[in-house]
């Protein structure tokens, strides 16, 4: 696996609610395990830009590729391999409520896997273990915190062990130390498993912690700023815009960087 | 894409007395099929003859969850039995995976024993819980009663905008549903009639049985029913989606009272509306019955009408308003109190919508049955 082998490339991307565009001319590389930021103000299409990489939403124009393969022009078999590949934390869990947290976690290794009830069994056991949740098998999502909740929406997106990681608002909605945590077990999984993961957060801690790589998206001008190293873009970028959302509205650049 | 992977395999050794090493081999993935745990216990023997577990990986050519699953177990057997795990000869990842899994324990008690209850407890439980159904159903008419009061004496601020939707909802919207299903009931009473009539050449009588059968009954149950499977359930499903997404407690927080501000406009929406669609639903039961009257009896329009007109009176209409309004307050408060009353997820909304309808119907049926009773005894 060499250092910098494209793993997701954004090429003239448009993205358009009907006639309103969110953000246009986006054009960028993620590489193979990078934990990749996407970060910006709040209504600069973070989130939409996320829906056009987990196949939600058709970009306006533009492509989304995956290794190479172009997942908007792609059939629907080829996009569902692609998306099966993928695994996504939403922004509060989204954990199927009427299932207990082991048949969350179960459901994708039952449909798209032969193993038999005791090996999924051992695996959903072993995923929610990962995350901190062993023994939590039998619970409701409605019966713990949130913050459970999340972690065990992490557990699932996990289930098939995916070569791609999306996060949504990891640490929205926890307390700190909950969520540097969780930022652990982001690295944590990035080093193990090798995986690429791509986050969308504006928590600046997170952002510095574990940020290799980012876009900065603008909703002013909608498009992107600034791409790079999110300590790099701290440290060098010429925009006042990305400064001041670097170092919260300050202007100066002093004692930000982890 | 690749060669066949290696058959995933383990061996065991004794390198010294209390030490075993586990050596594994081959790609331990998710597909593969991998020795069974309990092989593997029988190859490390006496658990009492063993202090230290040690592996090496050094012929793993891959591996994924399904390794670490295995492992994890390994992990939790040696716990039990006290032997020491060194994990240096795995992977890296798989050592730091192994970490993470082990590094939080499993909390005590979390786990569920499903416990047996015996049939008296489970008797116990249930009356109580009916009882609490019975008082909360007597809470909610209590509290709608008194937000009714604080209404009308102007005490809060109504809700008027949301009025004026609900109205249009539970009113003129539901006109091309009421229409098909009245005419079609009117058509079918019309028929049932006609055959034993014609018998006795009254054919004529038609008119009276589906005019006093629609005016006395069908029209308000007929009408009552559609609000409470169109409408209800549409209360109990917004209403609980609202209690999901903490809507509701957004309100209580804010001092206004749920009930005045989303319960009351529902009710008064439907208790007003219900009868106007019952009258509707009269009109239409009768134009059914003409249909058959004058085209399978070959009656004439105006005799058909007059005879209607001779059979039912105003009396009979009344009667049927008036218990469409009581059905409304039935649909209204099942709707409204199933929603109120609902768990917070995606499943208990569902309950909450069939509750709703179910409710409802069995309280329209009781209502009627009682109605009529009181109608017949005061002779109306």
């Amino acid at each position: 696996m060499t250092e910098t082998q494209a793993h997701i490339v954004v090429e003239d991307l448009t993205m358009a609610y009907g006639d309103f565009v969110i953000q246009r001319d986006l054009d960028f590389t993620i590489n193979r395990g990078d934990i990749f930021i996407i970060m910006g103000g709040s209504g600069c299409g973070k989130s939409t830009l996320l829906r056009h990489f987990i196949g939600l939403k058709s970009p306006a124009r533009g492509r989304v590729l995956y290794e190479g393969v172009s997942f908007w022009e792609a059939d629907h078999e080829t996009q569902e391999n692609l998306m099966r590949r993928m695994g996504v934390l939403y922004q509060s869990g989204a954990l199927w409520s009427s299932m207990t947290l082991a048949e969350n976690v179960a459901l994708a290794l039952q449909e798209y896997t032969t193993l038999n009830p005791g090996d999924i069994r051992e695996i959903v056991s072993l995923k929610l273990a990962l995350v901190g949740l062993a023994g939590f098998e039998d619970f409701y999502p409605s019966e713990i915190s949130g913050g459970m909740r999340k972690r065990a929406g992490l557990a699932r997106a996990m289930a098939l062990d995916p070569e791609i990681l999306f996060f949504d608002e990891p640490s929205a909605g926890l307390d700190p130390i909950s969520a540097k945590l969780l930022d652990d077990l982001i690295l944590e999984i990035r080093e193990s498993l090798g995986a690429t993961i791509v986050v969308v957060t504006h928590e600046l801690a997170s952002i510095f912690d574990i940020g290799n790589n980012s876009v900065f998206l603008d909703p002013e001008t909608k498009t992107m700023i600034a791409v790079g190293d999110p300590k790099r873009l701290l440290a060098e970028s010429e925009d006042p815009r990305v400064v001041r959302f670097l170092t919260r509205g300050k202007d100066g650049r002093e004692g930000q960087a982890a | 894409m690749e060669s066949k992977p290696e058959k995933p395999e383990f061996q065991c050794q004794r390198p010294s007395d209390r030490v075993v090493a586990i050596q594994f081999s081959g790609a331990w993935l998710i597909d593969a099929a991998i020795p069974d745990f309990q092989t593997l216990r029988e190859a490390l023997g006496d658990p009492a003859q063993t202090d230290t577990l040690t592996f090496n990986a050094t012929r793993l050519t891959g591996w994924d969850s399904k390794f670490l699953a295995f492992l994890l177990k390994i992990h939790q057997y040696c716990q039990k039995q006290n032997i020491v795990v060194e994990d240096e000869g795995l992977p890296d990842g798989v050592r730091r995976m192994l970490h993470l899994a082990t590094a939080v324990p499993e909390r005590q008690g979390a786990r569920r024993e499903a416990a047996r209850e015996s049939l008296l407890v489970r008797a116990g439980r249930m009356a109580e819980s009916s009882w609490q159904a019975v008082v909360s159903g007597l809470v909610f008419t209590g509290e709608v009663t008194a937000s009714f009061i604080r209404t009308i004496t102007g005490r809060t601020r109504f809700p008027w905008r949301d009025f004026g939707v609900l109205l249009q909802n539970c009113g003129s919207q539901a006109l091309p549903i009421i229409s098909l299903i009245s005419i079609l009931v009117g058509l079918i009473l019309a028929f049932v009639g006609a055959v034993q009539l014609k018998m006795f050449g009254a054919q004529i009588f038609v008119a009276n049985l589906v005019g006093l059968a629609m005016a006395r009954e069908m029209g308000a149950m007929m009408a009552a029913i559609i609000m409470a499977g169109r409408t209800g359930a549409a209360f109990a499903a917004q209403l609980g989606t609202m209690q999901v997404n903490e809507e509701i407690d957004a309100l209580v927080t804010m001092g206004i009272s749920p009930t005045d501000y989303l319960v009351l406009p529902r009710m008064l929406a439907l208790v007003l509306m219900l009868p106007l669609l019952c009258l509707y639903a009269n009109l239409m039961g009768i134009l059914g019955g003409v249909i058959v009257g004058t085209g399978l009896l070959d009656l004439p329009l105006k005799q058909y009408l007059v005879q209607t007109q001779a059979a039912v009176g105003l009396g009979d209409f009344l009667v049927g308003v008036v218990k469409s309004a009581i059905f409304g307050v039935i649909v209204a408060m099942a709707g409204c109190m199933r929603g109120m009353q609902c768990g917070r997820s995606a499943m208990a909304v569902g309950a909450a919508a069939t509750s709703a309808v179910v409710t409802a119907i069995v309280y329209i049926i009781v209502a009627d049955a009682v109605i009529t009773v009181i109608c017949d005894i005061i002779g109306v």
